[in-house]
């Protein structure tokens, strides 16, 4: 998928900065990412990808730097935010409610409603689990079984179902945070189809893997954040498994560092 | 591609025990029905039934309130010195306009919204210092219990008000037919609890915010606010309770409803709702709070010694909590 130059990008963060206390978790962090664009986010544990997503995401508000998404500079004060924006997060440990079903996972939060206002709306339950059954058979994933409550469906169900949430409405921008870390072998591979599929209509996306080999095999472009700071941003194309492991852990540990 | 690539194996060897979970309660019944007709040939006359579940009210309307914070992973142990406050104030309230005779209706109405307002104040306070306070609801509800007998005991001198007239004992001894006042509170209270926790949006909010509170969030919920209304709510309910107490009794005694936080919670548990959140069902709670009055009342025909009885509702609790985290660490995965 290549994108025109002249395209404005669709995310765009600059010098972004995040603080926990004395911790510098982001140390002027900027990216880019156009529409259609899948670009990964690699890095040792604590080097700053979770929170830069949750920036993204607004879950976290940056202490510095600025963040302009579709062509306007924005400031998201919750996830909320973010998702009225477009811009939709799959969190690696899924952030599911186990004991609602697909249907209540998938619209938690904005439920389909059959009347009523302020405080009490009443949900149309049967609505929500016919529009749960069209998402989750568009995916080709497994499809659980209606009315099961998540906790005990299987890893690629859980998966499936946090996908269709964060397909439902449509965004431009869909964050997935280590979507194989929990999955079986075929699982994992149907699931990194999904990113292609999703930039051939023009989403953009940002995927987080450790897994390099994954983010080798269906990223554009690669982001390499060490100890809170961006290192490399290469074209997947021009860059190799020696190379990312080389920006991962600093070249002069890269030699035996045994990352794959 | 709109094939299901696999359908979910229905649940098989969990099955009897999700029915001993979804129907338990309902055979428990039965079973201290039958013990107790056999125990006493009048039990099953329709007077004293109605006379049960007239008793277990009080217990039962506080319940309501504890059921939707239990739902949400929290505890509220103020409902018993909350429901005394209330049940105090209105009494108060109800004497200042009551002058010789005895209180006008508008008036009444007006003690009991103060009463209430009472509640639902304290309720809220309950939650404010729970979710902006960072302070857990278990000791934050511990100290509002202490704060809140406090207040009860000065705001009435530590004597009971009493003589309220007949006009407010309607709502305890009043009846439409052969139906108490209270049995009708009651079975509104639990049909309107029951169609907002299961069919409303915000109802939904409280099962999922007790189950997973991020998950909750990140789905753009404010969660905090949600659990603030929650124990406002319940305070209001155990307000009611304190009312509905202070009008049986005909007086508002400082240290009513002493220790009832355990029966509340003792009915909630039994009908199978979780301590641990996001599972359960208010009408079982009902059940739950009739259960034990059987047990009271049982233990009474029985001549049981009373001090037995308070050993029983504490047994009561940890048995069925230990049978419900049994049952649920076969099931797996979906705990925490």
């Amino acid at each position: 998928m290549t994108t025109a130059p002249a395209a404005p990008p669709l995310l765009e963060l600059h010098d972004i900065v995040k603080r926990f206390g004395g911790v510098l978790a982001l140390d002027d962090v900027s990216l880019s990412l156009a529409r259609g664009e899948v670009l990964g986010l690699v890095g040792d544990n604590g080097a700053g990808k979770s929170t830069l997503i949750k920036v993204v995401a607004g879950a976290h508000q940056p202490d510095g730097g600025t963040v302009s998404f579709d062509g306007a500079a924005v400031r998201f004060g919750s996830p909320r935010a973010a998702k009225d924006a477009g811009i939709e997060t799959v969190y690696q440990d899924l952030a599911l409610v186990d004991t609602l079903d697909a249907a209540g996972n998938i619209f938690l939060g904005r439920e389909l409603v059959r009347f009523g206002a302020g405080p009490l709306k009443v949900l149309n339950k049967r609505r929500m689990q016919a529009a749960a059954r069209e998402l989750l058979g568009r995916l080709a994933l497994e499809l659980p079984s209606s009315g099961t409550e998540v906790g005990m469906l299987s890893g690629g169900q859980r998966q499936s179902v946090a996908i269709s949430r964060a397909l439902y409405t449509r965004p431009k921008l869909v964050v997935l945070d280590e979507p194989t870390s929990a999955l079986a072998v075929t699982e994992a591979r149907k699931v990194l189809e999904l990113p292609r599929t999703l930039a051939a209509q023009g989403v953009a996306v940002i995927i987080i893997s450790h897994t390099l080999q994954d983010v080798l095999d269906v990223t554009d472009r690669i982001v390499v954040l060490r100890k809170g700071r961006k290192v490399a941003d290469v074209a997947t194309a021009e860059t190799s498994l020696e190379e990312l492991v080389t920006f991962i852990v600093g070249s002069e540990r890269a030699k035996g560092a045994g990352y794959a | 591609m709109r094939e299901p690539a696999a359908i979910a194996p229905p649940p098989t060897r969990r099955d009897w025990r999700q029915l001993i979970l979804d129907y338990g309660i309902y055979l428990i019944l039965m079973l201290f029905v039958v013990a107790m007709a056999l125990l006493s040939p009048n039990f099953l006359r329709t007077t004293n039934l109605l006379n049960i579940v007239t008793q277990a009210s009080t217990v039962a309307v506080i319940a309501v309130g504890a059921t939707m914070v239990i739902l949400l992973a929290e505890i509220d142990l103020s409902v018993g010195s909350v429901a005394a406050l209330t049940g105090a104030v209105t009494a108060g309230v109800i004497k200042a306009g009551a002058g010789a005779s005895s209180a006008g209706f508008g008036w009444l109405v007006l003690a009991v919204v103060t009463g209430l307002a009472i509640g639902t104040a304290l309720g809220a306070l309950n939650g404010a210092l729970t979710v902006w306070g960072g302070i857990p609801s278990f000791i934050v509800t511990l100290g509002m219990l202490s704060v809140g007998r406090g207040l009860t005991l000065l705001y009435t001198g530590g004597r009971p008000i009493f003589d309220l007239g007949a006009g407010f004992a309607t709502l305890a001894y009043g009846r439409l037919g052969p139906v108490p006042v209270p049995v009708l509170i009651l079975i509104a209270l639990y049909a309107l609890a029951a169609l907002f926790l299961h069919t409303t949006q915000l109802g939904r909010y409280i099962y999922a915010a007790g189950s997973n509170r991020r998950a909750v969030a990140l789905a753009g919920v404010n969660v905090r606010r949600l659990k603030v209304g929650v124990f406002a709510l319940a305070g209001t309910l155990a307000g009611m309770g304190g009312v509905l107490l202070t009008s049986r009794l005909d007086s508002a005694q400082p240290t009513a409803a002493s220790g009832w936080e355990l029966d509340v919670i003792a009915a909630v548990v039994l009908g199978g709702t979780s301590l641990y959140g996001g599972r359960g069902a208010v009408v079982k709670t009902l059940v739950g709070a009739i259960i034990l009055q059987l047990i009271s009342n049982g233990l009474n025909l029985l001549n049981v010694q009373a001090y037995w009885q308070q050993i029983t509702k504490g047994g009561v609790i940890l048995v069925a909590l230990l049978l419900e985290r049994s049952i649920r660490r076969v099931r797996g995965g979906s705990e925490m």
